[in-house]
């Protein structure tokens, strides 16, 4: 690790570090004002995923934006901000604006497309973007590209049959895709003992002869490394991959569940006390990547960043009614 | 011009487009060694197993995986051994691929193709004879072709290939060695969303697809000696309906029927009757009628038992018969 006076020279790893954290920030700021939107009666639903940041920040910093594939899940803010997608974009899904750059405002907010930074776009149903990843990676494999795929998903989605075949047929062929788990320990309200009789999701992928890591997914430095040696790891032809991260979800799961009805208030409290930011706050501070007046700063310009975003796009216009027929099928040439 | 059967017609056209495009792939269940019905004899030998691929035995992610080779610059060709096991794909063909673009706004296209065997009449019993046509068509997104003849087998098959959005492409199994026909040597194309007639008559007009349009024209014929002269429109595609075709046949003779294999309720005939109602009535002279399998879940394995659910000439016939005398 980069220490102490070292890291203030800004060496490529604190410049890292401090990226990670302010995408930590910003992912935090804009789960939390999505959530009080829906709250104020101003946008129709929200799905976020607070307590997740350094499972998806970290995760994404090791993603090759433009040449890798992400297929992402509805609770990946962090992993879009991460990539480039500006809060502005994210919020105009959440009022399902006309400039909505994943679906024109036609999906639920946080259901994510984007194809120039190569976001695969997806639907609500659990597991059904694992094939596609796999999918994905074996093009890249046939036509001889150094691309990886990298899909992320909750545990509950492990139980779905399109896990098992995703995983099975990516090993059979050794394709370049990493299967990236935020495990949170609820799928809505079924905790992981409903879902499965293993303890870690890693251990999972012994069935299919693949390699699985458990990764702390509050620690952002550790689940960086260990993506980024994954992804290395599939783009120099050595199979797919699974990362478990283990998180916590600190938000109900949606902006229509009351998380109350099936966790308690202690093992939330006990859960804020990991929160990844103030842990990776706490060692940029031990490390002395970042004073008390850059936190500060940093963060009231995460706050500002996400204010001056909500304004302009909840203003921003919708789309026509009529605009719902367009796109079934590729349009003629003209109207492209 | 050669005359080929059906499944060589469906043959040819894959390997004149593997042929074409370096980065179309076959790939299904057995396909290495040619597939249970031998449509794709000889592939793995000229493409090797890369382009050639045997799936594991996963439908779900046979169409998943088809998606995800799409979205990144291949044209995959999925095999579906029998339309029977296409159920577990249909989460990936329904909320998946049928509506790629569509969710995207047009950031991402699905070009892909389904093919599945699909129909009765070589007692395949309840899980290897269904016509599940009508389910997919019912789904905005999805193109659906059923060629009836070895030259649109081709024809529609390399259309689908290159079509930029996902198309089911269904064949009939039993038609695979039955129908014989001449096939061009060579590349053409027959347009997804048109209808061909068959046969042109001022009496009644029948409308059918896929084997069950052959079954209608050998009606026809028997009638014709009778005295009615019937037309027989082929849809050849079922998403989307031909309507100006549909229209037009039914405007021309007043009395229509409409005759397919799968069963009554919900069946592609009921959407066919509609278009007909709202638009033709001032031209119609009968009820618009409909002969199809009854509502049993499938073809019963007992020969009797199947014969006795299928559309056959001879109920084609008397089908036309009673109508034309309305």
């Amino acid at each position: 690790m980069v220490r102490a006076r070292e890291s203030r020279s800004h060496t490529a790893a604190t410049k890292l570090h401090l990226a990670m954290y302010r995408d930590m920030l910003r992912s935090r700021e804009l789960s939390d004002r999505m959530f009080a939107l829906n709250r104020q009666g101003r946008a129709a639903f929200a799905v976020t995923g607070q307590g997740h940041e350094a499972a998806q920040v970290g995760s994404a910093h090791a993603i090759k934006r433009g040449t890798d594939w992400v297929l992402p899940y509805y609770r990946d803010v962090g992993v879009m901000l991460a990539l480039g997608m500006s809060p502005y974009d994210v919020l105009l899904g959440l009022f399902a604006k006309a400039g909505d750059p994943s679906s024109g405002g036609r999906q639920m907010p946080c259901h994510w497309s984007w194809p120039e930074a190569r976001v695969v776009t997806r639907s609500s149903v659990i597991a059904a973007n694992l094939p596609h990843a796999a999918g994905v990676a074996y093009a890249s494999k046939l036509r001889g590209l150094k691309e990886v795929s990298i899909c992320y998903f909750g545990e509950g989605a492990t139980s779905e049959g399109d896990f098992h075949e995703a995983m099975n047929f990516a090993s059979i062929h050794k394709l370049p895709v990493v299967f990236f788990c935020e495990n949170n320990g609820y799928a809505i309200s079924e905790s992981s003992e409903k879902q499965m009789a293993v303890r870690h999701v890693a251990d999972r992928a012994k069935g299919y002869n693949m390699i699985g890591q458990t990764v702390d997914g509050n620690d952002v430095i550790a689940v960086h490394q260990t993506t980024h040696w994954n992804i290395e790891e599939c783009r120099r032809g050595r199979g797919p991959k699974l990362i478990e991260a283990k998180t916590y979800r600190l938000s109900p799961h949606t902006s229509s569940d009351d998380d109350r009805r099936y966790r308690t208030r202690a093992e939330l409290e006990e859960w804020i006390k990991r929160d990844p930011i103030d842990r990776f706050r706490k060692r940029l501070f031990e490390e002395e990547t970042l004073t008390e007046e850059e936190d500060a700063e940093l963060r009231a310009e995460a706050k500002r960043e996400i204010a001056a975003a909500v304004e302009a796009a909840e203003r921003a216009p919708d789309p026509a009614p009529e605009d719902a027929l367009r796109y079934v099928f590729a349009p003629p040439p003209e109207d492209a | 011009m050669p005359e080929k059967a059906y499944i060589e017609a469906i043959h040819d056209a894959l390997i004149e487009e593997m042929d074409r495009l370096p980065t179309m792939m076959v790939l299904g269940e057995d396909i290495q060694e040619g597939g249970v019905f031998r449509v794709t004899d000889g592939m793995l030998q000229r493409y090797g197993p890369q382009r050639v691929l045997d799936t594991p035995l996963a439908e779900s992610s046979i169409v998943g995986i088809s998606i995800g080779l799409a979205t990144n610059g291949c044209v995959p060709v999925a095999e579906i051994q029998f339309a029977d096991f296409a159920f577990p794909a249909f989460n990936q063909i329904i909320s998946e691929a049928a509506r790629w673009r569509y969710r995207s706004y047009n950031g991402w296209g699905c070009p892909i193709v389904v093919r599945a065997p699909f129909g009765a009449g070589i007692r395949g019993a309840l899980y290897h004879s269904q016509s599940i046509e009508a389910m997919l068509a019912h789904v905005p997104g999805l193109k659906v072709v059923v060629p009836s003849t070895p030259y649109d087998a081709k024809g529609l098959l390399k259309a689908a290939i290159r079509d930029p959005d996902p198309v089911i492409y269904f064949e009939h199994k039993k038609a695979y060695r039955l129908l014989k026909a001449d096939v061009p040597d060579g590349d053409y194309v027959v347009p997804i969303g048109e209808a061909a007639l068959r046969r042109e008559g001022d009496d009644i007009t029948v409308i059918s697809y896929g084997l069950m349009a052959h079954e209608c024209l050998q009606a026809a014929e028997e009638l014709a000696a009778e005295g009615i002269d019937a037309t027989v429109l082929d849809l050849r595609t079922l998403a989307p309906l031909d309507r100006d075709a549909i229209l037009e046949a039914a405007r021309r003779t007043g009395k229509v029927l409409i005759v397919h294999e799968d069963n009554l309720t919900g069946g592609i005939g009921g959407e066919i009757a509609a278009i007909i109602a709202e638009h033709a009535f001032d031209d119609l002279d009968a009820p618009v009628r409909r002969l199809a399998s009854p509502d049993v879940p499938a073809m019963p394995f007992n020969a009797a038992g199947e014969d006795y659910c299928l559309p056959s000439r001879a109920k084609i016939a008397a089908a036309m018969r009673a109508l034309a005398a309305y």
